[in-house]
């Protein structure tokens, strides 16, 4: 019972704490909503994703918070990683004062809060939300879904998509490529991009495989490895995320599959072990906004100061530059709007540029509230200098892709609120 | 061709094999005491946690016995102080019971080790390949989880055709007041049956969890399929529920490797279907896509057709 009894002590220590500070600072805290998978098959990123917030929450309130003191406070909201879930939560978070909300595990989630936040609004006046969006990616979030009361930090799926097949074109040695992905709106967009762009970029590769799975249901992928392996694939692209991600690797490496993974999220919980055991040496690719080994002193100082406090047995490190981007451009709000109402914060961030930890310039983009920053595309294996989940192994980045390099153009017929 | 069937028929019947260590105590307690045991999954989630727990301390060779002990008795105590006081309201209340049971034992679970998943680890002495066939390597642990399996579907099989504890349990499967009324203790073989299914579903636990991830959604994403199993199979039998564990387990593994849609058997006949005919992405989904649905589409079948299933002898 040890693990449990310490996870007992955290959660009572995090509470009391928690009270206490709230006790302190009183009815001031500017709230933000963290709504994402705390359970199931989601939970090991929500909460890995959980710590990042709180970490971020805390870096802030250390210098001197925002609005010349009000301090920021992170709540969690366990959507278990359903859309339906995800809008009680909602409900239950704007029911308790808050008025800003994060999101970022699931575009089905995604799509939800963002159309259920738009009618509030609505049909709430004087009392609007905003939803900061740090991971969803389905495009249809700025584009025909898009809404003025949603920004999103991450590239969406297409941007990514781009990246990886300009990357995949100059690699002669790809000539038969399965995709494998999630069985939801996001799977089917990295699936629909992916075959477009490898029959306009290089259409000698054949498609040898096509899959849509469950989403966060299965524990264990064996038998799509069996798949893969018939089809004489090799490269597979993924977007899996979570466990999908980790559990699908892990098959690999207990088959002994020996591929290379064009992925958006290989670094996630458990991914860098699971490559460690494939023995893929730099052959596991992702596209991602920033990796450990991105040189920057502040930044990789941040990172391990994240690391130290929260790493843990796991060795799990910091994986979202964009949600620093997004709490950083947020408090630079909430300053410029010498406010925290939702709606003056909103004008501020919906054309804010901003230089991030890694002095790289990112704007977003008013027509559809998405941001825009350098890519990488890294691939993990030896001879890095930081390592993941202490395998050895770290990413190394193999291109860089600039800001203004990943504009894409939007459908979003933006209506801004008068 | 040959490779895929070779690898999907072994995983098809390792995971059949898991499937009817929790069956065969399921089915037994089904056919005897006439109760649905709703939480029979949630011994095999008791199971996999025990086991984790006590790898961290003594490894995971002592917890291999240990965690079923431990279940085995906490299932006998259910079974004496919760559902046989219970048994005087009726089925549905032993039913309800046990719904009850499932749900607590989850939260409960969650309380202690926490929501997300606990790192269970494969024995160090089982962390290799055993074998390579096709370029393709077979993990030993999966081999050690076949072999486990198929030793205890032997275990089970001589205790009951070659013992007199077997003969009596057999006989109450099939005819409960008749043995009864012979002067056994059925309350007593109830309790112990009862024990002995939570226990053998808690070793399908311990020997599963490392390879399957041990969280608390565990047991509510197996149970289902138990019961397709014990349906599918028929009531009263256990070499039933065998032949459905297995035929189960080849469907959910087959099922992924198939890429055919009704699009495409109807193309056969003539008729084109596209994503914009009647039905929309009915016709396009793949045998692979609707593979978690197929064994709900057996039970519901077998439910119509075959109502006493593949091998019962009384009616569902």
């Amino acid at each position: 019972m040890k693990q449990g009894t310490m996870q007992f002590l955290r959660a009572a220590a995090l509470a009391a704490a928690a009270s206490l500070a709230s006790f302190g600072a009183g009815a001031q805290n500017i709230k933000i909503a963290y709504i994402d998978p705390l359970s199931g098959g989601g939970a090991t990123i929500g909460e890995h994703g959980l710590k990042h917030l709180q970490f971020l929450v805390d870096t802030i309130n250390a210098k001197g918070g925002v609005l010349g003191g009000q301090k920021l406070e992170a709540v969690a909201y366990d959507n278990k990683g359903s859309p339906q879930e995800s809008l009680v939560q909602v409900q239950k978070a704007i029911d308790a004062g808050v008025r800003f909300i994060t999101q970022g595990n699931g575009s089905g989630a995604a799509i939800a809060i963002s159309e259920f936040i738009s009618k509030y609004n609505e049909r709430n006046p004087g009392k609007e939300v905003l939803y900061f969006n740090y991971a969803a990616v389905d495009p249809a979030l700025t584009n025909e879904k898009c809404s003025y009361w949603h920004f999103r930090w991450d590239a969406n799926s297409d941007i990514k998509m781009a990246a990886l097949t300009n990357f995949m074109k100059d690699r002669k040695e790809i000539k038969k490529v399965y995709i494998i992905g999630q069985d939801y709106s996001f799977g089917h967009a990295v699936r629909g991009a992916a075959v477009a762009m490898l029959k306009q970029k290089r259409p000698d590769i054949q498609v040898v495989g096509d899959e849509l799975h469950p989403l966060l249901k299965i524990t264990d992928f064996t038998p799509y490895i069996t798949k893969i392996k018939a089809s004489g694939a090799d490269s597979v692209i993924t977007g899996n995320w979570g466990n999908d991600m980790s559990l699908l690797l892990k098959a690999a490496a207990d088959a002994g599959l020996q591929v290379n993974w064009y992925t958006y999220y290989a670094g996630g919980a458990g991914g860098p072990t699971a490559i460690k055991q494939t023995g893929l040496d730099h052959r596991v690719f992702q596209i991602s906004e920033w990796h450990t080994n991105v040189p920057s002193p502040s930044m990789e100082a941040f990172a391990d100061s994240f690391l130290k406090k929260y790493g843990g047995d796991s060795g799990q490190g910091w994986w979202y530059l964009r949600m620093k981007n997004q709490m950083d451009m947020f408090a630079g709000a909430l300053n410029q709007a010498k406010s925290a109402d939702p709606k003056k914060v909103a004008v501020a961030l919906s054309q804010m540029k901003f230089k991030n930890e890694l002095g790289a310039e990112t704007f977003m983009r008013a027509s559809d509230h998405s941001l825009f920053q350098d890519m990488y595309i890294s691939s993990f294996g030896s001879g890095t200098k930081h390592d993941e989940e202490k395998t050895g192994w770290g990413w190394k980045t193999m291109g860089v892709i600039k800001a203004q390099d990943t504009v894409i153009p939007t459908s979003c017929k933006m209506v801004t609120p008068s | 061709m040959l490779e895929l069937v070779v690898f999907s028929s072994l995983n098809g019947v390792l995971y059949g094999m898991l499937l009817f260590l929790l069956a065969s105590g399921l089915t037994l307690i089904f056919s005897m005491m006439g109760v649905l045991n709703f939480a029979h999954a949630s011994f095999y989630m008791l199971g996999a946690y025990f086991g984790f727990q006590i790898s961290r301390y003594i490894g995971f060779w002592p917890g291999l016995v240990v965690a079923p002990l431990l279940v085995g008795v906490i299932g006998a105590l259910v079974e004496r102080y919760g559902l046989r006081t219970v048994h005087k309201h009726g089925h549905v209340a032993e039913l309800l019971f046990t719904f009850g049971l499932a749900f607590i034992v989850e939260e409960l679970v969650q309380m202690v080790w926490g929501k997300i998943p606990v790192d269970y680890r494969i024995p160090g002495a089982l962390n290799f390949s055993a074998f390579t066939l096709f370029d393709t390597t077979f993990p030993a642990y999966r081999m050690f989880m076949l072999l486990m399996s198929i030793g205890i579907f032997l275990g089970l099989l001589v205790l009951l055709t070659r013992t007199r504890v077997g003969l009596i349990i057999q006989a109450a499967l099939t005819h409960p007041n008749i043995v009864g009324t012979l002067g056994h203790n059925v309350p007593l073989v109830f309790m112990m049956v009862f024990g002995v299914g939570c226990g053998l579903a808690a070793l399908a636990g311990v020997i599963a969890g490392p390879a399957l991830v041990t969280q608390p959604a565990m047991a509510a994403s197996l149970g289902p399929i138990l019961f397709v199993v014990v349906v599918v199979g028929g009531l009263g039998s256990l070499s039933g529920a065998f032949v459905a564990s297995l035929l189960i387990g080849l469907i959910q593994t087959f099922a992924v490797a198939l890429n055919i849609s009704l699009a495409d058997v109807m193309a056969h006949l003539g008729v084109t279907l596209t994503r914009e005919s009647f039905g929309g992405d009915l016709w396009m989904a793949t045998v692979a896509q609707v593979a978690p649905i197929i064994p709900y589409l057996l039970l519901v079948l077998v439910l119509i057709f075959r109502p006493h299933g593949l091998m019962g002898n009384r009616d569902t």
